[in-house]
């Protein structure tokens, strides 16, 4: 039986038609009782999963979701990976998680194809070169890598993009993160699986959670389409869905649902290095290493559970596509769809404890949770582990929408999410 | 597109609405609300999968009103004016 992926490995099982691979993860019956169990098998619930066992020494640990793993938002984004963010609070959560993906795939010998082409935030107008220069020097402040690119400077990283003096969007430069770029989204789903499965998580695909067993006051456990099953310690990662299951533990959250949509081209050679977002039309692209034009926009206007995104929406994105990239205008579209997102007021996640005690929270990722996969599962693994905050996930606690201590990114750095 | 009925215009486009929040969330009233209770209303959301009440605004005629729609199949099933100037329950 072959385990480790490797070179050697590769060319061991060719020999041998392939024949040798063991499945990646098992699929074990639920068991009656867990030391902690996780719902949702998006990436963070995975990476959970993942830190609990190898962190923290806990691996007899289930997690539950309802559909296959991955098949949620973190089957569905745009695969962006960034820290550029405003306030300390959030360049330590993001920073954790970006410094943990530059060495993931080492660590989970998985390769989540980690392609670090950097990003430019575009400015167009002298107005938002001054915000800019804030947001870079805020990024210094905070150490982690900007810098700030004049008109010359996005030409070189972005040579197609619509520079004619007629443009209705010019550019004046703009935010450069080198570090950032894209990650291969299943893959982050599916090397926390095999790493976590490896250290003995039971990962339970086609399992709903429909309700929690409270005792004395606590979260003791959940009902299951595949029956009832009890831990002490519940974390829950289910993003656009956390209201649903919130009402079924009994509170609410600040939270508000949304489709949000992205598209893919056809593929075509090489033509676009780097990852772009113009706030200006509201659209961002990036190329797969397929070749596919991957393109992202603003949330839809309404909320929703529909998971397939409205039509003006969409046609707003593609217009701002076609300002920026004329050239794009000949490409066919080749698939759209939508995930359902959890929008919080500030634009900033909620990682803590539930009103339910026993139950832990990490949600309201919004539009941009993929990027924070590793920092997520670190913080709820640490939660659920020691029933504490640590320093980096104390300021994304519940506890903001009482004190009024929120941390606006939308303001700050002016993210949508 | 979607059409959504104003209770002022009638059948309008979708893209001429904006979402105003929970129908029922009235604000609380008094000096000595507490902590609590104002984060609850500032922040908090029903946020149902299905059957939602909710307020809107038609940004043309600036009217607010009540919907009552679908979250996941987004069919509208009735909008009602704020006639006597009230949060609607
Ligand atoms: C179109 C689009 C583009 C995006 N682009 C980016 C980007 O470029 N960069 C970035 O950083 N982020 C991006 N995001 C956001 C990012 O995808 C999410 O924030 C992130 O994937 C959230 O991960 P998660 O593990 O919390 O949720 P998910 O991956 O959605 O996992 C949650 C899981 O919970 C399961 N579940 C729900 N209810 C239950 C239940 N009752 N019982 C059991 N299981 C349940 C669901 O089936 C799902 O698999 C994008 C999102 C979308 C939709
Ligand atoms: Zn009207």
């Amino acid at each position: 039986m072959t385990r480790r992926y490797s070179a050697f490995s590769l060319f061991k099982e060719g020999l041998a038609g392939q024949t040798g691979w063991e499945p990646a993860w098992r699929s074990p019956a639920p068991r009656k009782t867990y030391d902690a169990i996780i719902i949702g098998g998006g990436g963070h619930g995975l990476a959970t999963a993942y830190y609990l066992a190898r962190t923290h020494g806990i691996a007899n640990v289930a997690v539950l979701e309802k559909g296959w793993i991955g098949g949620g938002n973190t089957g569905r984004n745009t695969t962006v990976v960034r820290s550029n963010y405003y306030y300390p609070e959030s360049v330590a959560l993001y920073g954790l998680a970006h410094r943990l993906y530059e060495g993931l795939a080492k660590e989970l010998n998985y390769n989540i194809m980690l392609s670090q082409r950097g990003m430019i935030s575009l400015c167009h107008s002298m107005i938002e070169m001054e915000i800019a220069a804030r947001t870079v020097n805020a990024m210094q402040i905070n150490g982690t890598d900007a810098e700030l690119y004049s008109v010359e400077d996005v030409r070189r990283v972005a040579p197609i993009f619509n520079f004619s003096p007629a443009a209705r969007f010019p550019v004046f430069g703009g935010v450069w993160q080198g570090r950032a770029g894209t990650a291969r989204h299943d893959a982050v789903a599916w090397g926390y699986a095999r790493a976590a499965n490896s250290l003995g998580v039971d990962i339970i695909q086609n399992c709903e959670v429909t309700d929690f067993i409270v005792a004395g006051g606590r979260c003791r456990g959940v009902e299951t389409t595949r029956g009832e099953m009890r831990a002490e310690r519940i974390g829950m990662a289910v993003a656009g869905h956390s209201s649903v299951l919130a009402a079924k533990a009994g509170f609410r959250l600040p939270i508000n649902s949304y489709a949000l949509q992205a598209c893919v081209s056809e593929p075509v050679k090489p033509i676009l290095d780097t990852v772009v977002l113009s706030p200006g039309t509201g659209v961002y692209v990036s190329q797969s290493d397929k070749g596919e034009i991957v393109i992202g926009g603003a949330l839809d206007r309404i909320p929703s559970y529909g998971q397939r995104g409205n039509l003006p929406t969409l046609e707003g994105v593609i217009a701002g596509l076609l300002e920026m990239f004329p050239a794009f205008g000949q490409l066919k579209l080749m698939r759209q769809w939508a995930g359902i997102v959890d929008v919080v007021p500030d634009s900033s996640p909620i990682i803590g404890e539930s009103p339910l005690p026993g139950l832990f929270l990490n949600c309201g990722w919004g539009t941009g949770g993929f990027k924070a996969i590793p920092a997520g599962g670190t913080l709820l693994a640490h939660l659920l582990a020691t029933g504490r905050h640590n320093d980096i996930s104390r300021p994304f606690d519940l506890d903001r929408f009482v004190t009024g201590k929120l941390i606006d990114e939308a303001a700050g750095s002016g993210i949508a999410h | 597109m979607q059409i959504f009925i104003c209770p002022f215009c009638g059948p309008r486009e979708e893209s001429e609405f904006h979402y105003g929040g929970d129908a029922g969330n009235a604000r609380p009233e008094g000096a000595d609300v507490p902590a609590e209770r104002w984060g609850d209303y500032l922040y908090m959301r029903n946020n149902p999968k299905g059957a939602a009440r909710e307020v809107w605004v038609h940004m043309a005629c600036g009217e607010f009103f009540v919907m009552e729609r679908d979250s996941v199949g987004h069919t509208v099933t009735a909008t009602h004016a704020l006639t006597d100037g009230k949060h609607p329950e």
